[in-house]
């Protein structure tokens, strides 16, 4: 018996976006209606998965399993495969609820190509939900790739004066990830077949026979796997398409982008870099003296530290809160790679937090930035004499970013560091400082744009928020005091999840031990020019490519 | 009364196919070239379904509702070009459609 | 048990005061706004008292505490663990419960107390100020994060009520955000803070890492469980970082910069958070971990300097300063110093006593100050004033007691509590510090000159103010003289709780909060430390002590009666006239802010060099711009080039000879030909076609 709820979560946007391409261009108003009754169903259709999820909260495993391994094209083993487990489940959420905020920030915001754009953005959402439902790499990596075009465009279109430049630079930037990606998928793929004869792209296959590769092939997937995701996360020193892409994109394509996009960076991390390869996170190898975890974990602390810095200097709101956004990720892929499950988990409602505060921030630039056209900070000052409501709720999503306690950004930054006190105290001494940090970016930005008397006469005839944008913000505010206030649920719903991928990790690597033990003088060798290794792919995943047919069923 | 034969539905498709032809070879009017393809088609379809019923199978029926069909698409898709082409031109005689002369 | 069931209440009234001015507050009238959130105050203030009643029930004077768990905060279903130090698993979890003993029994008395006739008084000052029910909606979040604070049962939830008084103070001393001094003096206190805060949360995570919880009661439990040397590095280490986190919000040295520019806010804010209740709360924070700090006989020793520095160095700033607002500010910092004194040698019940006694008459000065601001219709510099005395006679003699008790005169409030430091200093159950006691001794007198040169320079000499000025003197209304005559009795009466033995008293207040610190002394005090220390043989050093310090405070008294008894327009300070370089330093503060500014905020320039945070933003995002977004451009210069070189490549290689090469071929000997037969004309090709057929038809035929 299968419950298909999640193949309708999946396509509800999508069917939105087809009956849209029936309506005529020139109707905007019913086009807008029509995208956000769909991104609204979107989200209520998401609803009752809550429920359903709740009840299952403890089971271990995917749940909501949807499609059976290979059915989609058996020829060469890709499958439409659907199934959550809590860290999926909580991305969806988010990403219901953000896209449909979103959708609903629109509506005055744009003017031209108004059909384009909501078919676009309703395809991006479908993207989106795939991506983090997929359980087949097939069909996963069809999602991912399927996400950025819509992005592509929503900047490219839509977006501001340096539009094609940061459109192209997004674009290329995370194609060059996606493509290291897919050559590590392959040799996943061919793997698979090498150890048991079947030619599959079913993930949970994949687990079993991923941490089997031995080192010295392990270390370059890893490292194709973690570009592919540190770009779209991004880490540093990746990031610098972000800046970029969030300057130039409209209000709603930064708030998707920040909010979903870079989660699947580290969802990828969570589902992909971590079960597959134990051997190497676990691995006492070292280059330059540091293991391979310890580069992981220190360009996160190098990120949260350096984003901090950055956005500090700012001119421009919307680069000021991309590069927090450096900054917040660096904290949640530090609790992904201390391998502790409590940093997993704060990991992962640091992610849900991430996605609700700079969701909200973006909405507040995009707020300013429809009414003046100007995101320079300088062009404000005194904003809370004339928008003072909207000066509130700025307020109140500042502090939940700079994780003020009892708002949700400190439940997933203190998760982590106590996670990472675990792994490793310096680790979390040295993340301290971005609080310090966070709270000086922010304010001092604050003080800038809403303390002062309005100096600049273009900002005296402001309005305050219309009912439409506080609708947008009240349930972001609704969650952020949520999970401060009441966070059990959240980590209910994580705790299975995050132990099982962190005992796996344990199992993995100590049952790998004997078969491919990594003394350090090997382990040395690998960096060096000897291990460039796509051999194994070479002839043999050649020759046995002609018979891929008979191998699925 | 002779009985009608093969023979003469031959006749007749020859004829209508000499028409048509001719149609096409010296009507100016694209409108009435196309008008003259369908002449030729239906000789086609004639002859077809005179020798299915010689044969005693159906095979050339099958072929002939095939040919009806292609006509249809072809008489579609020739006046939408028809109708795009005098946009740009405003005529729809073939003499001066020469744009492949150069 | 009504009470002590429901003790989560007390922290809900005033959350409920907040949430409703944050919803409705715009459209109520100033008296439902009165009514609300003094209310809420009240209400609380009232609970409390009933609450504490309750719990002496309950305690029977043993202090055994009472935790009230309301649910789970932090944690899942109990499988979210962590690996602690010693290789055992911990689970992750922080109730959000309460705790009630002695010590949270004092705060939250004097907290509702205090905060409750501050509420009242602010009622009269803020009669006439703009964002009336956000000043109170404010005020009551305030009492709501302060009692979250001195309520939790563990670390976290502590830093909830931490950061929340923090956050509270950021909006109040940013208050009038018109103004650009008080919105950067808002963000000082905040920013300072969080770098307190981030010490904070280290080492409570350092404590919940070695010791596996966060709550109080388990921590205290194990670290009495004799399982710690005394010196254990990690609790040293912990308490060093909590001890960070004190020094962020109780303003002690390094971090104390933001508590003098706190005094941009309104006043009753001042008053309430920046004297009475928000600045104690490092010393409650410390007080509550006495059980770790014992351990940490470094540590201990650390707090101890930094405060006997901090009192000392404050109360120098405060000889000079003309701000009357700013001397109280520089005196909270330094008496906050001395609390410090106390905790640090191990005189934890001392220091609460002083932390008690202090919220009386230092919240009673501030509100004083504020009612002679609001006399003088808002001017705060005391060079423009003088003569006060007889205009305002309440306010007047209510500050004089103030100033008595803080002076250290017998038997005001403050005497008692800061002879008993002293005294603790000189001769603890830790130990004797002679130095300590010295620099203590040192900021008494110091103490006692600038409190009467407050006095003499407001309500003395000749009046320095405009005429205009001078004309609106008006003593302030009854809601605000009201709550200074009650601190004033507060000042007066208080420290008669905690009268030493040594002058006949029973030192009530010390043996109800035993309990909390007893254990400690008895259980991990080095047995090199001194015996019984206020036996009998000590009791003349004591007493000798006493009527020192009693004489220095007469003779600062003395001096700056000298000085400024009679100050009329012009006046010198006697400090300029001495020593004028030292007078520039303590005028500028030491220049600390200046020294901060260059070398961590990077507000200043050295040269054309910026160092500090500004600067390595600068230098990130120069480096992001330059190196990082550069090599990624020069990937894709490079690509570009490479394009290019190909795009060459292709047109004069590929494209030229190869593909176009044939072409022209054509075109030039082949083409001319070909053309001859293309018309152009479709029937013509038709034609061409038709006679091909009958061509080939003809020839099959008659082949």
């Amino acid at each position: 018996m299968q419950s298909h709820i999640l193949s309708i979560i999946l396509f509800t946007p999508l069917v939105g976006a087809l009956i849209l391409l029936f309506v005529p261009k020139e109707n905007k108003d019913a086009i807008r209606w029509i995208a956000n009754i769909f991104a609204l169903g979107g989200f209520l259709i998401s609803l009752p998965l809550v429920p359903m999820f709740w009840a299952l909260r403890f089971e271990p495993g995917f749940k909501f399993l949807e499609g059976t391994a290979n059915n989609w094209i058996p020829s060469i083993g890709a499958g439409y495969n659907l199934g959550i487990d809590g860290i999926s489940f909580l991305l969806i959420m988010l990403t219901t609820l953000l896209g449909w905020i979103s959708i609903l920030s629109s509506w005055t915001a744009i003017e031209i190509r108004v059909k384009e754009y909501y078919v676009w953005f309703l395809v991006l959402q479908t993207g989106m939900l795939g991506v983090f439902m997929a359980l087949d790499f097939f069909l996963f990596f069809v999602f991912w790739e399927a996400m950025l075009v819509p992005m592509y465009l929503l900047i490219g279109i839509w977006g501001g004066p340096n539009k094609l430049y940061a459109a192209i630079k997004f674009f290329l930037y995370t194609l060059l990830g996606s493509v290291l990606m897919l050559l590590g998928i392959l040799f996943l793929y061919f793997h698979h077949h090498t150890v048991t004869g079947v030619f599959t792209f079913h993930i949970p296959a994949l687990y079993q026979t991923a941490p089997l590769i031995p080192f010295h092939y392990a270390i370059w997937l890893f490292v194709a796997f973690f570009i592919g995701f540190a770009i779209k996360v991004p880490m540093f020193p990746f990031h610098t398409w972000l800046p970029d892409a969030h300057v130039e994109a409209p209000t709603a394509g930064s708030v998707i982008l920040a909010g979903v996009l870079l989660k699947m960076g580290t969802y990828g991390f969570v589902r992909f870099s971590l079960p597959f390869f134990p051997q190497v996170l676990t691995s006492p190898a070292t280059f330059l003296n540091v293991t391979i975890r310890g580069w992981v974990i220190g360009l996160s602390l190098v990120g949260i530290i350096y984003g901090a810095l950055v956005s500090l200097m700012q001119k421009d709101m919307k680069k000021l809160v991309a590069y927090s956004s450096v900054s917040h990720l660096g904290f949640c892929t530090l609790g992904i790679f201390v391998l502790v499950p409590l940093g997993l988990a704060g990991s992962v409602l640091q992610q849900v937090n991430h996605g609700i505060s700079t969701g909200a921030l973006f909405l507040i630039v995009g707020i300013l930035y429809e009414r003046r056209h100007t995101r320079e900070i300088a062009e404000y000052g005194g904003i809370s004499n004339v928008m003072p409501l909207y000066a509130t709720i700025t307020m109140i999503m500042f502090l939940s970013s700079m994780g003020l306690p009892g708002l949700n950004g400190f439940i997933g930054e203190v998760t982590i560091l106590q996670g990472t006190f675990a792994a490793n105290w310096r680790w979390a001494v040295w993340a301290a400082p971005g609080i310090v940090l966070a709270a000086a970016y922010l304010l001092w930005l604050y003080q800038r744009v809403f303390f002062g008397t309005v100096t600049n006469p273009k900002n005296e005839k402001l309005h305050d928020l219309t009912p439409r944008e506080i609708l947008t913000f009240v349930p972001l505010i609704v969650m952020a005091l949520w999970i401060g206030v009441y966070p059990k649920p959240f980590f209910q719903i994580l705790e299975q999840p995050v132990n099982q991928i962190v005992q796996t990790i344990h199992d993995k690597s100590s049952a790998n031990a004997p078969v491919a033990p990594v003394p350090a003088p090997q382990a040395a060798a690998v960096v060096g020019p000897k291990a460039v290794g796509p051999k194994i792919i070479g002839p043999k995943a050649a020759g046995t490519n002609s018979t891929v047919p008979k191998a699925s069923n | 009364m002779v009985p009608i034969t093969t023979l003469h539905y031959l006749v007749v498709a020859a004829a209508l196919f000499v028409l048509g032809v001719i149609g096409v070879l010296i009507r100016r009017n694209v409108v009435i070239v196309l008008m003259s393809i369908e002449l030729i088609l239906n000789a086609v379809n004639l002859n077809l379904v005179a020798f299915s019923r010689m044969w005693g199978n159906l095979h050339g029926q099958l072929f002939a509702i095939f040919i009806v069909v292609d006509a249809a698409a072809e008489a579609a898709v020739g006046l939408g070009i028809l109708i795009a082409f005098f946009r740009n031109k405003e005529t729809v005689n073939v003499d001066e459609i020469d744009l492949l002369k150069w | 048990m009504f009470f002590l069931d429901h003790i989560w209440l007390i922290p809900l009234f005033p959350a409920f005061g907040a949430a409703m001015m944050f919803f409705f507050g715009r459209r109520l009238q100033k008296a439902t706004v009165n009514a609300i959130c003094v209310g809420a105050v009240v209400v609380a203030f009232l609970f409390a008292c009933f609450t504490v009643v309750e719990y002496t029930h309950f305690a029977h004077g043993t202090g055994r505490p009472l935790e009230k768990i309301v649910y789970t905060w932090l944690g899942g279903n109990g499988h979210l663990n962590f690996l602690k130090k010693d290789g055992t698993t911990a689970s992750f979890n922080a109730d959000a419960g309460f705790l009630l003993d002695p010590l949270s029994s004092i705060w939250l008395l004097f907290v509702t107390g205090v905060g409750m006739l501050i509420h009242i008084y602010s009622v009269g000052y803020m009669a006439h100020e703009g964002g009336y029910y956000r000043f109170f909606g404010y005020m009551n979040l305030f009492m709501f994060s302060m009692l979250t604070l001195i309520l939790a049962n563990n670390y976290m939830l502590l830093f909830v009520g931490w950061e929340g008084v923090g956050l509270c103070s950021y909006l109040l001393i940013g208050f009038y955000f018109h103004r650009k001094s008080a919105t950067d003096a808002a963000n000082k206190a905040f920013i300072v803070n969080r770098i307190g805060d981030a010490g904070f949360i280290l080492g409570a995570l350092t404590l919940s890492w070695y010791l596996g919880s966060f709550r109080f009661t388990d921590i205290n439990a194990l670290a009495h469980s004799g399982h710690f040397a005394i010196g254990d590095p990690v609790l040293t280490i912990a308490a060093l970082l909590l001890f960070v986190g004190a020094c962020g919000k109780s303003a002690q040295l390094p971090l104390y910069v933001w508590l003098p520019d706190a005094m941009e806010g309104p006043t009753p804010v001042s008053a309430l958070i920046h004297a009475a209740t928000m600045v104690t709360a490092g010393v409650y924070m410390v007080a509550r971990s006495n059980a770790v700090f014992v351990l940490a006989p470094t540590a201990m020793k650390t707090v101890a300097i930094i405060g006997a520095l901090t009192a000392v160095f404050a109360a120098s700033i405060g000889l000079v300063q003309n701000d009357i607002k700013r001397v109280l500010a520089y005196s909270t910092v330094s008496q906050l110093g001395y609390m410090f004194l106390a905790l640090g040698v191990g005189a934890f019940a001392a220091g609460v006593f002083h932390v008690f006694t202090h919220a009386f008459f230092k919240a009673l000065l501030f509100l004083g100050a504020g009612s002679v601001i609001h006399a003088m219709s808002g001017e705060q510099d005391m060079r423009n004033m003088g003569d006060l005395r007889g205009r305002i006679p309440t306010t007047y003699k209510t500050m004089l007691i103030a100033t008595l008790a803080i002076a250290g005169i017998p038997p005001l409030a403050g005497f008692f509590s800061k002879d008993e430091i002293l005294w603790q200093a000189y001769r603890s159950a830790y130990g004797s510090f002679p130095y300590l006691w010295l620099i203590g001794f040192g900021t008494a007198l110091m103490t006692a000159f600038y409190m009467a040169r407050l006095i003499f320079l407001t309500f003395y000499g000749q009046p320095r103010m405009s005429h205009e000025v001078e004309h609106h003197i008006h003593e302030s209304p009854k809601s605000m003289t009201g709550p200074l005559v009650v601190l004033a009795i507060g000042s007066v009466c208080a420290g008669w709780l905690g009268v030493p033995a040594s002058l006949g008293g029973t030192n009530a207040f010390g043996k109800f909060l035993e309990p909390v610190f007893a254990q400690e002394t008895a259980a991990s005090v080095a047995p090199t430390a001194p015996q019984e220390p206020a036996g009998e043989e000590h009791r003349g050093l004591e007493w000798m002590l006493m009527v020192l310090s009693v004489v220095a405070a007469v003779v600062g008294g003395g001096w700056a009666y000298g000085y400024y008894a009679n100050a009329g327009k012009g006046y010198t300070e006697p400090i300029a006239v001495q020593a004028p370089p030292l007078y520039t330093a303590l005028y500028n503060k030491w220049f600390v802010d200046e020294a901060y500014d260059y070398a961590f905020t990077g507000r200043r320039k050295i040269g054309d060099v910026r160092l500090g945070a500004m600067g390595a933003g600068e230098a990130s995002s120069w480096f992001d711009a330059k190196i990082i977004d550069g090599a990624v451009n020069d990937v894709g210069w490079v690509t570009r080039a490479v394009a290019t070189l190909s795009k060459w490549w292709d047109k004069w290689i590929i494209d030229g000879p190869l593909v176009n090469g044939p072409a022209i071929l054509c075109r030039f000997p082949l083409s001319p030909i070909a053309r001859l037969f293309e018309w152009g004309l479709v029937q013509w090709y038709a034609l061409v076609m038709v006679a091909g057929l009958l061509g080939f038809g003809v020839y099959y035929v008659w082949k």
